[in-house]
C-alpha cells in the first residue's frame, strides 16, 4: 500500500477519533461554552439535608439555577450549613424564599427547589436563606403514618 | 602472531546453559583473506560469529576487531562498528515486508542521506555483482532459497563493509546455486578487500576457497592452518572430520548401557 | 519434594527476573527518540496496521453492546417507570467502563497478538538479528513505532467505542422502543460530566493502551524464536494483557469514582 494512501487513512482514523471525542463532549455531557459563569453564594441551614452532595442541583420552578458547593456541619446549631452558587443573572430572589430539599423521582437524586416568596428585596451576596425545610425523612413518614392519621 | 589480523580473540570462554561452549580459545583471523571455520554441529560456530559482532559478550578473554575490544563497546560504538561489517545469515534473514530492491537500500537509506537516485544506482551496482539485478522488485516470499541468498549478499555489501562473515552460506544448496555462492565469495572478497569469515561444515567447498582454515570441537581449536597443512595436519579427530569418517575420535554409538543388557542375552540380570 | 519445592522458587525467580527484562526492554523502546523523518513513516504504517484496521471490530462491537445495553436497560428501568434515564445509563456505563475496557480487550485479541506475532516471527527468521548487525537498533526501529502506535490508537479506538454504543443505544432505546428522544439525550447531558466520566475514561484506555502494546510488543520480542515459541508468547499476550486490563481497571475506577 502506498505511503501517501497510508497517511491519509490514517489522518482520518484520528480525524474521527477527534470528532467522535468533540461528539462525546458536546452531545453526550453537554458542555457547553458557557460553563465559566459568574455565580453568587447563598447560605441555608437545614435541620437534615438528607442525601444532598456537593456538586447537587439549585432550582427555581423547576429550572436549574445553581449548584451546591459544600455542606458542613454547624457545631453551635447542629445544623447543617449549605453553600450555593447562584448564577448571576438570576438576581432577583426574594429576601422571604425559602429553601426546600425535594427528591427528583421516587429513587432519584434530591436537590434544593427555591420556593419564592413575596418581598421585594432580592437576596445578595452572602445571604442565608430565612427559610428551609428538611428533607424527607422515609421512616418519620411512616412512623407519623402509622402513629398519627 | 600475525601483525596483519583483523579479528583476535585471545583466551575467550562463553558458557550458556551450564556448558562451556569455549574454553579459552584464541584465533587470529587475517585481513583481506578469506577464513574458514569448521566443526561439527553444535559446537557453537555460529555463536562465534555472534561473539565477534558483539551481539553476546563472553564469559571472559578479549576479542578484538580492527583496534576495537568488542566486548567492551559501548552501544553507540558497537552500532558504529557494525556499520563495517556484513553479515549473512544462514536463512537470509530478508525483510519480508520489503521487496528485493528495499532490502538491498535498507542499510543504505538507514545509515546515510544520499539521494534516491544514488541510493538506486548503488542498489542496482550490488544487485548486478550478484546477478539479481533483474529481480529487484520481487518479494521475498517470490524468492527461490538460492536467491535469498545472493539478495541478502547484495545487502550484506550494500555499505562496503571491510568484513563480512557468512552463517553456512553452502547448507542445503543444489550444486549450480553452490557454485554460483562459490563464486560470489572468491570473488567479491579480491574486488573488495575484504575480510571474509566462512562458517560451515561443508569440508570441499570451504577448502576450495578459503586461505586459512580452522576447526573447533569440544570447545577448543583442534587444528588450524592453510588447506594444505590441515590435509597433512597429523590429529585423528582433524582426519576423521576432514575425510568424513563415521567412527573414530568422534565415536558412532552414542553413550549407551551394555548391549547384552538391552536385548536380554546372558540371563538378562536387572 | 524438595525439588517441587525448588522449582516453584525457581518459576517465582523467573517471572520476576521476567518483569526486570520487560523494564529493560521498555527503557531501551523509550529511550532513543526515533528522528522525526525516519520515524514518522513507520509510525503511519503502525497506527494504519495496529488503528485503522482494528475498526471494524470495534465498530460492530461497540454497536451490538450499545444495542444489549438499550435493550437490557429498558427492561429493568421500565420496573421503576424510569425508561427515561436508559441515556445516561447507556452513556455512563459506555464512556466510565464499556468503552475502554471492552476496546483494550478487543485491542489484545486483535492487536496486540498481530504485533508479538510478527515481532516474535522477526525474531525466529532472525530479521531482528540482521538488523542488529547491519548497525540499526530493532528496539528503535521495530518496536518503538508499534509501542506508540497502541498507545495513540487505543483511546481513539475506545472514544469511537463509546459513541458507536451511544448510538446503537439510542438506535434501540428511541427508534425501537419509544423512549422520547428529548429525555434520552437531556438526560445523558445531565449527568455526563466531560471532565469527571468522558476524560477518566480517556485516561483508563490511555493507560491500557500503553500496558496492552508493551505486553504485546515484549512477549513479541522476548519469546523462544520457534513456532512453538511465537504460539506460546501469542497466547500469554492475550492472557496478561487481560488480566492486566482488568485489574487496572479496578484500581482506577477505585481511584476516579470512588470516595476516598
Amino acid at each position: 500500500m502506498a505511503q501517501r494512501t497510508t497517511e491519509i487513512i490514517v489522518g482520518l482514523f484520528m480525524i474521527a477519533g477527534c470528532a467522535a471525542l468533540l461528539f462525546l463532549a458536546l452531545q453526550v455531557s453537554g458542555l457547553s461554552a458557557k460553563s465559566a459563569e459568574s455565580t453568587y453564594t447563598l447560605y441555608a441551614n437545614f435541620n437534615d439535608t438528607g442525601g444532598l452532595t456537593p456538586r447537587g442541583r439549585v432550582s427555581m420552578a423547576g429550572v436549574t439555577v445553581g449548584t451546591i458547593e459544600s455542606i458542613t456541619l454547624n457545631k453551635e446549631t447542629f445544623q447543617a450549613r449549605v453553600e450555593m452558587s447562584i448564577h448571576s443573572e438570576v438576581d432577583n430572589i426574594p429576601a422571604d424564599s425559602s429553601a426546600v430539599i425535594r427528591t427528583s423521582g421516587l429513587l432519584g437524586e434530591q436537590y434544593i427547589d427555591i420556593s419564592i416568596g413575596a418581598e421585594m428585596a432580592s437576596l445578595n451576596e452572602g445571604d442565608t436563606f430565612y427559610s428551609t425545610q428538611s428533607a424527607m425523612n422515609l421512616e418519620r413518614l411512616i412512623s407519623n403514618f402509622a402513629s398519627g392519621r | 602472531m600475525d601483525s596483519s589480523a583483523y579479528i583476535s580473540l585471545r583466551d575467550v570462554v562463553f558458557s550458556r546453559s551450564g556448558r562451556r561452549i569455549f574454553d579459552g580459545i584464541s584465533l587470529d583471523i587475517p585481513r583481506g583473506k578469506i577464513t574458514a571455520i569448521m566443526g561439527p554441529s553444535g559446537t557453537g560456530k555460529t555463536t562465534l560469529l555472534r561473539l565477534i559482532g558483539g551481539q553476546i559478550r563472553p564469559d571472559s578473554g578479549s576479542i578484538v576487531v580492527d583496534g576495537h575490544n568488542v566486548p567492551k563497546l559501548k552501544r553507540k560504538a558497537l552500532y558504529t562498528l557494525r556499520e563495517k561489517m556484513g553479515m549473512l545469515f544462514q536463512s537470509g534473514a530478508l525483510f519480508t515486508d520489503l521487496s528485493v530492491f528495499e532490502n538491498v537500500a535498507f542499510p543504505l537509506r538507514v545509515h546515510t542521506s544520499l539521494p534516491e537516485d544514488m541510493i538506486r544506482d548503488i542498489v542496482l551496482m550490488k544487485l548486478e555483482a550478484v546477478g539479481l539485478r533483474g529481480a529487484r522488485n520481487l518479494m521475498p516470499s517470490e524468492l527461490s532459497g538460492g536467491m535469498t541468498r545472493r539478495v541478502a549478499l547484495a545487502r550484506s555489501i550494500a555499505l562496503d563493509p571491510e568484513l563480512i562473515m557468512y552463517d553456512e552460506p553452502f547448507a542445503g544448496q543444489d550444486p549450480i546455486a553452490m557454485g554460483v555462492l562459490v563464486k560470489l565469495i572468491r570473488d567479491l572478497n579480491s574486488s573488495m578487500g575484504l575480510t571474509s569469515v566462512l562458517v560451515s561444515h561443508d569440508v570441499p567447498e570451504s577448502l576450495s576457497i578459503c586461505h586459512y582454515a580452522c576447526i573447533i570441537a569440544d570447545g577448543k581449536i583442534i587444528g588450524e592452518g592453510t588447506p594444505e597443512q590441515l590435509r597433512e595436519h597429523p590429529s585423528d579427530q582433524v582426519q576423521q572430520f576432514l575425510q568424513g569418517q563415521p567412527d573414530g575420535p568422534v565415536p558412532f554409538h552414542y553413550p549407551a548401557e551394555d548391549s547384552a543388557r538391552d536385548f536380554g542375552l546372558s540371563g538378562g540380570v536387572s | 519434594m524438595i525439588d517441587r519445592i525448588a522449582a516453584f522458587g525457581r518459576i517465582g525467580l523467573d517471572i520476576v527476573s521476567s518483569f526486570g527484562r520487560s523494564g529493560r526492554f521498555l527503557s531501551g523502546v523509550l529511550g532513543g527518540v526515533p528522528r522525526p523523518a525516519t520515524g514518522f513513516p513507520l509510525l503511519v504504517k503502525q497506527l494504519y496496521a495496529v488503528g485503522v484496521l482494528s475498526l471494524p471490530i470495534i465498530v460492530v462491537s461497540g454497536l451490538f453492546i450499545g444495542m444489549v445495553l438499550g435493550l437490557q436497560g429498558y427492561t429493568i428501568l421500565s420496573d421503576y417507570g424510569s425508561e427515561a434515564a436508559i441515556g445516561q445509563m447507556i452513556a455512563l456505563t459506555l464512556v466510565r467502563e464499556l468503552g475502554p475496557v471492552v476496546t483494550a480487550l478487543l485491542f489484545a485479541g486483535r492487536a496486540g497478538s498481530a504485533l508479538t506475532a510478527e515481532i516474535g516471527l522477526m525474531k525466529a527468521t532472525e530479521q531482528l538479528s540482521s538488523m542488529e548487525m547491519m548497525g540499526v537498533d530493532p528496539l528503535r526501529r521495530v518496536v518503538a513505532p508499534r509501542l506508540w502506535a497502541g498507545f495513540i490508537a487505543m483511546p481513539v479506538l475506545a472514544v469511537i467505542f463509546s459513541v458507536v454504543g451511544i448510538w446503537g443505544g439510542m438506535l434501540v432505546g428511541v427508534d425501537w422502543l419509544g423512549v422520547f428522544a428529548g429525555s434520552f439525550w437531556g438526560n445523558m447531558q445531565s449527568s455526563v460530566d466531560f471532565v469527571d466520566d468522558v476524560l477518566n475514561g480517556g485516561i483508563k484506555s490511555v493507560v491500557f493502551g500503553f500496558v496492552c502494546a508493551w505486553i504485546a510488543v515484549y512477549q513479541g520480542y522476548d519469546c523462544v524464536p520457534t513456532s512453538a515459541g511465537i504460539s506460546s508468547a501469542t497466547t500469554k499476550t492475550v492472557v496478561y494483557s487481560s488480566l492486566a486490563v482488568l485489574g487496572l481497571d479496578f484500581v482506577l475506577t477505585a481511584v476516579m469514582f470512588g470516595d476516598f
